[in-house]
């Protein structure tokens, strides 16, 4: 790799990369992010390799591994360019098959196609699969080109154009002019407008003229994991558009904040980033234009308070993540007491997109008050779970039944979580909600960072508030009373309502602590740490008072409220139950009714997992 | 375990003996001893020149850092929105009954931790449990067994 010295060598490199590629060349290409490695995808790219090699086809036929194309419900994924004929649940012991028959023969292998779930016909094309096809992919469209090992695959598909045109094109106010024109608003969950906040930091008092840039990676949100995608599977564009917003603000130190648990994420962003500096696109004097700037990858240590601005820039100078007041904003004062832009992973991803584009051609996409596309994660109880990239305004029913297919096994659907632990809890009756910023505000969420959480009648919508109480409780920091005290307050009289000695009075008490919380705490994860708790007692106050009443769990999750019973006439006394319980609480005679003995039973679950009967019933 | 002060010292100065990089230095100490031994972190506070409070703070405030000897298994349950919705807190109890403990601790022969993560962003192949970096996804209660014994046998 030679470095780059000008804007007109890295135009010249990217025309001769092109030119040795040919579009109608066969690939093979195989997904290797996070999702797809637990599917074993490891083992099939490696088939793949090997299967290749082994026939003598190194040269005719290319192989690639790229980060996640999104839906990782069918992973391992394996896709034959360029008729683009993908393959579902692939194993190693398929690869030979696909190769001899789809690649060298062209014969479509119908039984790894995906079916299309409304009619059941196979799907050939990827493009055609219709969780793709009414997905607006402007961001991730770009992880199955790339081998995120390679910068050449990424110049190949106009990387790092626009930091030229912004280099030697714009002045640092028309990148932030066009940013602002563009309507970009944070991804990370804030919402805030990121040219007002890259404005603000420029414009902060000069001290000695450090001003730092930072990317959030941390995505605590759990659920959410559209961030990983992107740094997993196109880390060069998040990088470039760090350059770019380092431009525009005059800062020259970077600093990407990756969480404890993204082990690959940190791998693949270390890689991009020394093939960055390798051809002079990162470090001093980039592409002779005067201007120095690079980045430093810094590692969580498992906090999701970290994920708050003034909490993880504490975390960066080694400190523990406490957040404290923003009376001053990060933007004037933040990392080390300067001037600190923040800005999370896919924020940063959505600038090279503007400056190539155009903030016109943006503006079209979404909303009046939220522009462009948002990655949400689907997951839950849903029947295509995965990374979903849509244009703002587009509707809940539209994400949950179009794009991801509905619930699965027949169940109803019940709720939709968004916004995390700061969200709330969307019930049926809001989905033809519109997606944005201030629309699901209003209803009592938030859009958050992302993560959507779908939730059918077998969810017990007080025993999902009781889970995002205790998660809260563990991570809060500890510095202010509201949020210490009241949280695990808050977890003691949700924890009493799921055991049954719930009291009539409770549903007013959460909803009086909910909003003692909200004003007083100090940040933002006591602020919102209410919501989901506020949001469910809204919506499902009957299932509250099912628990406190008559000492129910209408979704039957609740252990201390359920019982599991053997059903007479489906029971043909196979004796596997018996055997399978850990608690020997289980009796009856070969071929003979068996019964369960509630004494022991303590609630596992195991004997209805293995009993093919249906026989076993919880109420 | 009793920690090398030549080892930390070097550790040290991999981060040029940078107070801010103490959690990079914590993290490369515990990836060398499998847990942060006392007199590493009284290295460590020595070497950066800060009180021991603030370097033993920090190592108590972040959930990756384990102040206790570690098992030689770490089975890590993912407890995430996503997992919880899909059960995993059943393949938790299911676990903890296996190996007769509760997240956080080891077992007495030193062959299991067991720790509880709230997401690691694979949320759709939830529930999921990760021993020794290894993900196992779409766990059941039933399938703990197996999963296990793979490493019980070794």
């Amino acid at each position: 790799m030679k470095k780059l010295r000008t804007a007109v060598e890295l135009e010249q490199l990217r025309a001769r990369i092109l030119s040795q590629r040919d579009p109608n060349r066969t690939c093979v290409v195989t997904s290797v992010g996070t999702c797809g490695l637990v599917r074993g995808s490891a083992d099939v790219a490696q088939a793949i390799f090997k299967t290749v090699s082994d026939l003598g086809l190194k040269d005719s036929i290319e192989v690639r591994t790229t980060g996640c194309h999104g839906f990782c419900e069918i992973e391992s994924v394996v896709v034959v360019y360029p008729e683009r004929i993908l393959y579902q649940k692939v194993t190693p012991a398929d690869i030979p098959v696909i190769i001899s028959e789809s690649v060298i023969k062209n014969k479509i292998i119908k039984r790894l196609l995906y079916p299309d779930p409304s009619t059941g016909r196979k799907v050939i094309h990827e493009q055609d699969i219709p969780f793709y096809s009414k997905q607006n992919r402007l961001l991730l469209d770009s992880n199955r080109l790339i081998d995120p090992h390679k910068i050449e695959d990424y110049f190949a598909i106009g990387g790092y154009s626009a930091l030229s045109k912004v280099l030697f094109d714009m002045q640092p106010e028309e990148v932030i002019a066009e940013i602002k024109k563009a309507g970009l608003r944070g991804r990370g969950g804030g919402g805030f407008p990121t040219a007002r906040k890259w404005e603000a930091c420029r414009n902060a008092p000069p001290s000695d003229g450090i001003r730092y840039v930072i990317c959030n990676a941390d995505e605590g949100d759990p659920g959410a994991y559209m961030d990983r995608s992107l740094l997993e599977g196109n880390p060069h564009s998040v990088i470039e558009g760090m350059i770019i917003g380092a431009y525009a603000i005059g800062s020259h130190r970077g600093y990407v904040y990756v969480r404890h648990e993204y082990p690959l994420a940190v791998a693949n962003l270390s890689i991009a980033l020394e093939q960055a500096r390798e051809y002079g696109l990162l470090g001093e004097n980039i592409l002779r234009s005067g201007f120095d700037f690079d980045i430093k990858i810094s590692r969580g240590g498992g906090a999701f308070i970290c994920g708050e601005s003034t909490a993880l820039m504490a975390s960066l100078e080694g400190k523990i993540g406490e957040p404290r007041p923003k009376h001053i904003h990060t933007a004037v004062s933040g990392l080390n007491g300067k001037p600190s832009n923040l800005n999370n992973v896919e924020t940063w991803a959505n600038v090279p997109l503007i400056i190539n584009r155009g903030a016109d051609w943006y503006s079209q996409i979404g909303t009046e008050g939220s522009k462009g596309t948002k990655i949400f994660s689907l997951v839950g109880k849903i029947n295509n779970t995965g990374l979903v990239e849509v244009p703002m305004g587009i509707t809940l029913r539209e994400i949950i039944y179009d794009i991801g297919g509905g619930i699965p096994n027949g169940k109803r659907f019940k709720a939709v979580q968004t916004g995390g632990p700061s969200g709330g809890c969307i019930p049926e009756s809001l989905t033809d909600l519109p997606v944005d910023f201030d629309r699901l505000t209003e209803a009592g969420s938030m859009m958050g960072s992302g993560g959507m959480i779908v939730m059918d009648e077998d969810t017990c919508m007080v025993d999902v508030a009781r889970y995002f109480v205790k998660f809260l409780t563990e991570e809060s920091c500890g510095k202010c009373a509201p949020c210490r005290e009241g949280l695990d307050r808050m977890l003691d009289i949700l924890t009493e309502i799921t055991e049954g000695r719930g009291k009539e009075e409770d549903i007013e008490l959460l909803e009086e602590l909910g909003d003692v919380i909200k004003e007083a705490s100090l940040c933002a994860l006591g602020g919102t740490a209410p919501n989901p708790v506020l949001s469910t007692i809204r919506y499902f106050r009957d299932e509250y008072k099912a628990h406190i009443r008559e000492k129910r769990c209408p979704a039957s999750v609740c252990k201390a409220l359920i019982t599991f019973t053997i059903v007479e006439e489906k029971c043909t006394g196979c004796v596997v139950c018996a055997r399978e319980c850990p608690q020997g609480a289980i009796s009856g005679e070969k071929k003979k009714l068996h019964t369960i003995d509630q004494e022991k039973c303590i609630k596992c679950g195991l004997c209805r997992d293995s009993c093919k009967f249906e026989a076993i019933i919880v109420s | 375990m009793k920690s090398d002060c030549e080892k930390v010292a070097a550790i040290v100065s991999r981060y040029s003996g940078n107070r801010d990089s103490l959690i990079s230095i914590l993290q490369d100490t515990q990836s060398e001893y499998h847990y942060l031994p006392e007199d590493g972190l009284r290295a460590i506070a020595s070497q950066l020149d800060l009180p021991l409070i603030q370097v033993y703070g920090v190592a108590t405030f972040f959930k990756a850092f384990s102040l206790k000897p570690r098992g030689e298994h770490i089975v890590s349950v993912c407890l995430g929105t996503a997992c919880h919705v899909r059960r995993a807190p059943a393949v938790l109890d299911e676990i903890k009954r296996q190996l007769g403990m509760e997240p956080g601790e080891t077992t007495k022969d030193m062959r299991f931790t067991l720790e509880t993560v709230n997401c690691l962003g694979a949320c759709a192949l939830g529930p999921i449990v990760v021993v020794d970096g290894k993900y196992d996804g779409q766990m059941t209660p039933g399938k703990v067994k197996k999963v296990l014994r793979k490493y019980l046998r070794k």
